[in-house]
């Protein structure tokens, strides 16, 4: 049986809030593009595995709270996360049958529309890479799935978050 | 779904969104300052656990150094006030003098597009919006937002970031912009009759009252002269340690009385 509601959904905001930080950490220049979408990661992972838990509410509330965090227009990675949510929240079920590599494809196509609505956002107001190089977090993203799908899993159980 | 698009067209058209905003960086800059604790932790145990000897040659060599700017500013004062002293009999108004004040870096935008710095001034110490922002070796930037406890400023690497310039040697003036890579500005709308030559130095021209006059700001790296284009194409590098900088100095401009 489940510890409780509060706790559970404790656990939860402390993983998006380490994803928040291991998004602002100082990168040295060459790594600053190859920088993986952790607050994304931990949202398709969250969706996934409690769907009736995270969903567009708190992609949203994430989103706006990334904005500030990073700086840009507001709105940008809201739209974004609300976007791939409701992906995540249609593709739950196939994906949690899914063998670990067939889900790091399917994380490197969210994590890849995620990057592409930001930079529509971007260009909108004249900034934006100029380069395919906006791709490469939608990459080691992917790479990272298998990473963060044991360390999220384990939390989750471990503290039988439902 | 509706709501997120009106969120994005909102700020985008208004800037409605500023104070709260401000409000909400109190939330943020906590997060910001998490995260520089590993940079912070590094730079301390450097300089906490060197030889003593490096130290003592440094310090030698920051005494010898301290002695040469102090020499250099010696005429300052008489230099001054001849400058107002001429200013004067050419009826044009006395230059506004400059206070700066010292902030340190707590975070740098993590999108790699965007040129912000995050500074732990704010309003609390009357930073405001559009302050230019300098190094030791020329401009930074300015600020774009202020909170309590701590500001954001643009770069003048960033893609939406204009200077207006002018070349220190003859004073002819243009505007650099921000190209989106550090490490380089472009100089649009230059006609190719402009006595501009590579390696000239490129110092604020204080038109547009946000950038004082005679900060430099780049130094021209490459002109393509195309015959076939009305226009040159310059790129310029900025002079200022952009990426390296980790303390920088806000400048204050005290009004002169104005004359009658």
């Amino acid at each position: 049986m489940a510890d409780g509601g509060a706790q559970g959904y404790g656990v939860i905001l402390l993983t998006f809030l380490c994803a928040c930080l291991l998004a602002v950490l100082p990168l040295p220049q060459w790594l600053l593009w190859a920088r993986p979408e952790w607050v994304a990661l931990a949202l398709v992972y969250w969706v996934i595995a409690l769907p009736h838990r995270v969903g567009i509410a708190t992609a949203f509330a994430l989103g706006v709270g990334l904005d500030m965090l990073e700086g840009a227009l507001l709105g940008q990675n809201a739209f974004a996360l609300v976007v791939v949510a409701t992906l995540s929240l249609t593709l739950y079920q196939r994906l949690r049958v899914y063998s670990l590599w067939q889900q790091s494809a399917v994380v490197f196509v969210l994590i890849g529309i995620n990057q592409l609505i930001c930079q529509w956002v971007q260009n909108l107001q004249g900034v934006g890479a100029q380069s395919l190089l906006f791709l490469l977090p939608a990459l080691t993203s992917a790479l990272l799935w298998p990473v963060v799908l044991q360390v999220l899993r384990s939390l989750r159980r471990g503290y039988q978050v439902s | 779904m509706l709501l997120v698009v009106g969120l994005i067209t909102a700020d985008l058209q208004w800037n409605n969104f500023q104070r709260s905003r401000a409000v909400l960086d109190i939330v943020v800059s906590p997060i910001y300052w998490v995260a520089d604790l590993p940079t912070r932790l590094a730079e301390w145990t450097q300089t906490h656990v060197q030889s003593r000897a490096r130290l003592l040659e440094e310090n030698a060599r920051l005494r010898r150094e301290n002695l040469v700017l102090q020499g250099r500013s010696l005429q300052m004062a008489s230099l001054q006030a001849e400058n107002v002293r001429l200013r004067e009999l050419l009826n044009s108004s006395a230059l506004p003098r400059h206070d700066v004040l010292v902030a340190e870096l707590i975070g740098v935008s993590p999108d790699p597009a965007r040129h912000q710095l995050v500074l732990n001034k704010g309003t609390q110490d009357e930073v405001f919006i559009g302050q230019p922002l300098i190094d030791a070796r020329g401009l930074l930037g300015q600020v774009v937002e202020v909170s309590g406890g701590s500001s954001r400023a643009l770069l003048i690497t960033d893609a939406t970031h204009s200077v207006p310039v002018q070349v220190n040697r003859n004073g002819v003036r243009a505007i650099a912009e921000g190209s989106g890579t550090l490490g380089s500005l472009d100089v649009h709308h230059v006609s190719a009759t402009t006595d501009i030559v590579k390696g000239d130095l490129l110092v604020t021209s204080g038109l547009g009252n946000r950038f004082p006059v005679g900060y430099p700001v780049a130094v021209v790296s490459e002109i393509e002269r195309d015959p076939g284009e009305a226009f040159v194409r310059i790129r310029a590098v900025p002079t200022a340690a952009l990426d390296r900088s980790r303390h920088v100095l806000l400048v204050f401009t005290a009004q002169p009385a104005q004359k009658q």
